[in-house]
């Protein structure tokens, strides 16, 4: 009878992280973007390796008796879930650090410029000097390279 | 077919499982390859790389128990934390060119 249940339970677990991983796999093909191409590798890293760790500690206990087995499973999957949003927060930082610009709904870039999404990734969510918002910097920004913009032109005309 | 040879005696039923986890982390495995291999930006590349590096700790784990013999998980364990700092060792790399410096100046924020 137990041996039935952890043999179900541990089919049903290895099936889920199957899903987890090969659909995080296809979506890292077919995303157009690299921030959502990170998104789904995300996906991959948390819930595939939760589920698929979980069924090994099932396995470990129930089947092969060894509780240390299950206690380096158990770190195996403490250190994953630590490490890999971890990775993924530090990539996406530095990917718009050098300039990657994300793309909109309708396959257009979001910002005007990788000089912005260096800027918005300098910038903290809110900046403790000015109190502003990271999107308040960024208008503020495009408003002074406007009145650049103009300025030029107004200096053109009068010549 | 790997059950028969086990030092520990597990059924077939509870191998065929295993078979079944490794030929679809296989295939994952293939796929980001696929990415590392297309991907057009340099991120791209490190996101592929760092998520084979994940899916290889499963791979060896899970291995290790379709075998029969879960001792491989020691070097599972090794390998997720140097997939860990690997990665961010590039990351500080291309972020600031330099791994040695690389201290925050408060002018920056």
């Amino acid at each position: 009878m137990l041996d039935w249940l952890v043999w179900g339970v541990s089919w049903i677990l290895l099936l889920i992280g199957c899903v987890f991983v090969v659909t995080g796999a296809v979506g890292m093909i077919r995303m157009p973007d690299l921030y959502t191409r990170l998104h789904a590798a995300s996906v991959t890293d948390t819930g595939g390796a939760i589920f698929i760790s979980l069924a090994l500690i099932l396995q470990s206990v129930f089947v092969f008796g060894s509780a240390m087995a299950a206690i380096k499973v158990l770190l195996i999957m403490f250190f994953t879930l630590f490490t890999a949003p971890t990775a993924s927060h530090a990539l996406a930082k530095t990917a718009l650090l050098c300039g990657q610009v994300p793309l909109g709904v309708d396959g257009k870039p979001i910002l005007d410029s990788p000089e912005e999404a260096t800027l918005l990734a300098r910038s903290r969510s809110v900046d403790y000097k000015s109190g502003q918002d990271a999107v308040e910097i960024l208008e503020e920004t495009r408003r002074h390279k406007r009145e650049r913009v103009q300025g030029q032109d107004d200096d053109g005309d009068d010549d | 077919m790997f059950a028969t040879s086990n030092p520990i005696c597990i059924s077939d039923e509870i191998a065929d499982m295993f078979i079944a986890v490794t030929i679809a982390l296989l295939i994952t495995m293939a796929l980001t390859l696929a990415r590392a291999l297309l991907g057009p930006t340099l991120f791209d590349r490190l996101l592929a790389v760092n998520s084979f590096g994940t899916k290889t700790v499963l791979l060896i784990a899970v291995h290790g128990f379709m075998t029969g013999r879960p001792d491989f998980l020691d070097i599972a364990l090794v390998y997720s934390l140097i997939n860990f700092i690997g990665t961010i060792a590039v990351l500080k790399f291309f972020e600031y060119d330099d791994l040695g410096s690389g201290a925050y100046q408060e002018d920056d924020f």
